[in-house]
């Protein structure tokens, strides 16, 4: 086990490094640079916007640049930004938290709502609950994110209001004008989170009504029945740990698509996390703040990956690793 | 279906029996009957399916409306670019407008067919680039293995460490593409998916009997991958482009929506969104019907896309 998880941790790294340039030749290749937000600013000359990036080092190969990059993030220092001079650690600092509060309840929202009602679902098969749960989740399969966001808006902002009940806010971690609390904090969360699990939650609970379906229908099942063991013990002991199994590794490959997914939530929230702060570092060329999150979404996903494969071993007696 | 083909198989005999006593050896060919092929088969299954024979007529309508936007155009009477700024946001039911109108006093019913042409197009041209790429290096790493099968693979694991949506937004900030640009844009990161599937498929076909009786008769590499393998890859490639149609829609929308994909003049589902979001408080159904349409229309291909799983899978219905 130590040996096979030293070699993939040792595999991470060349997968990272290749990512990295990767994404720093694309970024880098890019027409425009972070000086060019001076171009219609009248007091700084061509020559003075050329001393900036000499001052930068930006006039230097962008192959060269990518070395002095590595060698930096080596020592465990990120760089600075390009557009405001604040260390790049401090703004990941800031938005960090935000992301994986908003990705990791979306997460919990959408298993803690799909298993009961697939299993629910698979047990009682064909009984309305059934064909309302199966309808709904292929309903919201398709959703747009973006779309589905707006709307819960527009209902629970906007005509909540109109009407004169509880709303909810539109956007932001908290209230700005004070009396934030720990109701305000959640109250913030509810549409987001909504938002980003609906589509995992419709894609899960229909696999673990399939997946529970075929393992109730196995031998060892009937065996355990015959043998006049409680029908809850049969499907809590022997039918859900089974049943779950392949989510382990669904929920592992899912979770990348949740950061992508969170990207877009934040900003249809205007949620200040990672995802808000990747857009806006690309449409200023802020090329230290860009590289710094596209790879934290990168070594996430790696990690990730390599989490789902041990938890995978862990449920799963059959898995060795060698 | 096992049994339709078992009374082809009688009327065969019987055919093969009546015509003996008149011409020994010699089948008379009028009254054979043919046992139906593999995909009309799946037809007929798929023909069963209701479900996902109202998402083929969705479907279907869903093209025609988009790819017909100049005849929309002509009917409501309208043009998607020129808006008439005395009914700015008017709504559902006004007359001439039955969608209502846009911040800019344009026909919504008008623009959504346009808009609808331009991520249909795009996610079209999108499954068409990236099937072509992912199947050109699935194959080629599937049927050749050993170390172009290393290289090939290792890069598909580096694209897809990389969450999609960062790497297309990095691509689309270098080169603000037109429609078709777009799609090679998606298409870029797309062929990981299909590859793997298709490298996967190849795999287990290559050393089957059939394809070294080919070899032993001397074909070429590119004749057992294009006669003999390609068609029996087809129909998870069917079922592929069924279900990444939709995934492809809602990544065109996704990026014309944050301002990274299909520029404004041009309208897509996706900046309709955009534009419309700044007036969700003002007029709620210049929001909806965009993300309406990019909905039913992902929706539409997903059904027609399980229903085409089901149909082609015969080891689910025989």
């Amino acid at each position: 086990m130590t040996r096979y998880l030293v070699r993939r941790l040792l595999g991470m790294i060349p997968l990272l490094i290749g990512i990295s340039f990767l994404v720093y030749a694309l970024l880098n290749l890019v027409p425009g640079s972070p000086t060019d937000r001076f171009q219609f600013n009248p007091s700084i000359k061509p020559a003075d916007r050329e001393r900036i990036k000499h001052q930068m080092g930006l006039d230097e190969p962008w192959y060269k640049r990518y070395f002095v990059w590595v060698e930096h993030v080596a020592q465990g220092d990120l760089g600075t930004s390009f557009t405001n001079y604040s260390p790049v650690s401090y703004r990941l600092k800031q938005a960090l938290p935000n992301t994986l509060v908003l990705s990791f309840s979306s997460l919990i929202f959408a298993l803690v709502l799909s298993i009961p009602i697939g299993i629910y679902g698979a047990i009682h098969r064909n009984s309305i609950f059934d064909r309302v749960s199966t309808i709904i989740s292929t309903a919201f399969f398709s959703v747009p994110t973006i779309w589905l966001g707006l709307l819960l808006i527009i209902l629970f902002s906007v005509k909540f209001k109109e009407w004169g009940m509880p709303w909810l806010p539109s956007g932001g971690v908290r209230n700005l004008r004070g009396g934030s609390n720990t109701w305000d904090y959640i109250k913030h969360l509810i549409l987001p989170v909504f938002t980003l699990g609906s589509v995992q939650l419709a894609v899960w609970m229909r696999y673990i009504r399939s997946s529970m379906l075929d393992v109730i229908r196995q031998d060892y099942i009937r065996t355990a029945q015959a043998k006049g063991l409680h029908e809850r013990t049969v499907l809590m002991a022997h039918a859900f740990r089974n049943a779950v199994l392949p989510l382990v590794t669904l929920v592992g490959l899912t979770i990348p698509e949740l950061f992508g997914g969170a990207l877009i939530v934040e900003n249809v929230f205007g949620y200040p996390g990672i995802g808000q702060l990747t857009i806006d570092s690309l449409n200023t060329n802020d090329y230290s703040v860009a590289m710094a999150c596209v790879m934290i979404f990168a070594v996430l996903t790696v990690l990730d990956n390599l989490i789902a494969d041990i938890l995978y071993g862990a449920i799963d007696p059959r898995v060795r690793y060698d | 279906m096992a049994q339709q083909s078992d009374v082809a198989n009688q009327t065969l005999a019987q055919a093969g029996e009546q015509a003996l006593p008149a011409e020994r050896g010699a089948l008379d060919r009028s009254k054979l009957v043919s046992t139906p092929g593999y995909y009309r088969r799946a037809w007929r299954r798929l023909r069963k399916d209701k479900i996902a024979m109202v998402a083929l007529g969705l479907a279907i309508f869903i093209l025609l409306f988009s790819f017909g936007a100049p005849v929309v155009s002509m009917l409501t009477g309208h043009s998607f670019d020129v808006g008439d700024y005395s009914k700015v946001l008017a709504p559902v039911g006004t007359p001439g407008y039955p969608f209502g109108t846009d911040s800019n006093g344009r026909d919504i019913l008008t623009r959504l067919a346009y808009g609808g042409r331009v991520s249909m197009m795009v996610s079209c041209l999108t499954v068409v680039f990236a099937l072509t790429a992912g199947a050109t290096i699935g194959s080629v790493a599937g049927y050749y293995g050993g170390l172009i099968d290393s290289i090939l693979m290792r890069l598909v694991d580096v694209i897809i460490s990389i969450p999609g949506i960062t790497l297309l937004l990095l691509i689309s900030v270098w080169w603000r593409p037109g429609p078709v640009g777009l799609s090679v844009v998606i298409a870029a990161l797309g062929w990981t998916g299909v590859s793997r599937l298709i490298r996967g498929e190849v795999l287990s076909l290559k050393n089957r009997d059939y394809i070294d009786a080919a070899r032993v008769s001397g074909a070429s590499n590119a004749r057992i991958i294009f006669r003999h393998i390609f068609p029996n890859v087809l129909s998870i490639v069917t079922v592929w482009v069924s279900l990444a149609l939709p995934a492809y829609i809602l990544t065109e929308a996704t990026l014309s929506y944050l301002g990274f994909g299909v520029r404004i003049p041009v309208p897509s589902w996706g900046n309709m969104l955009n534009e419309a979001k700044d007036f969700y408080a003002t007029s709620w159904t210049y929001v909806f019907f965009p993300g309406f349409a990019i909905y039913l229309a992902s929706l539409a291909f997903n059904l027609l896309g399980n229903g085409l799983r089901d149909a082609l899978d015969p080891r689910l219905n025989e």
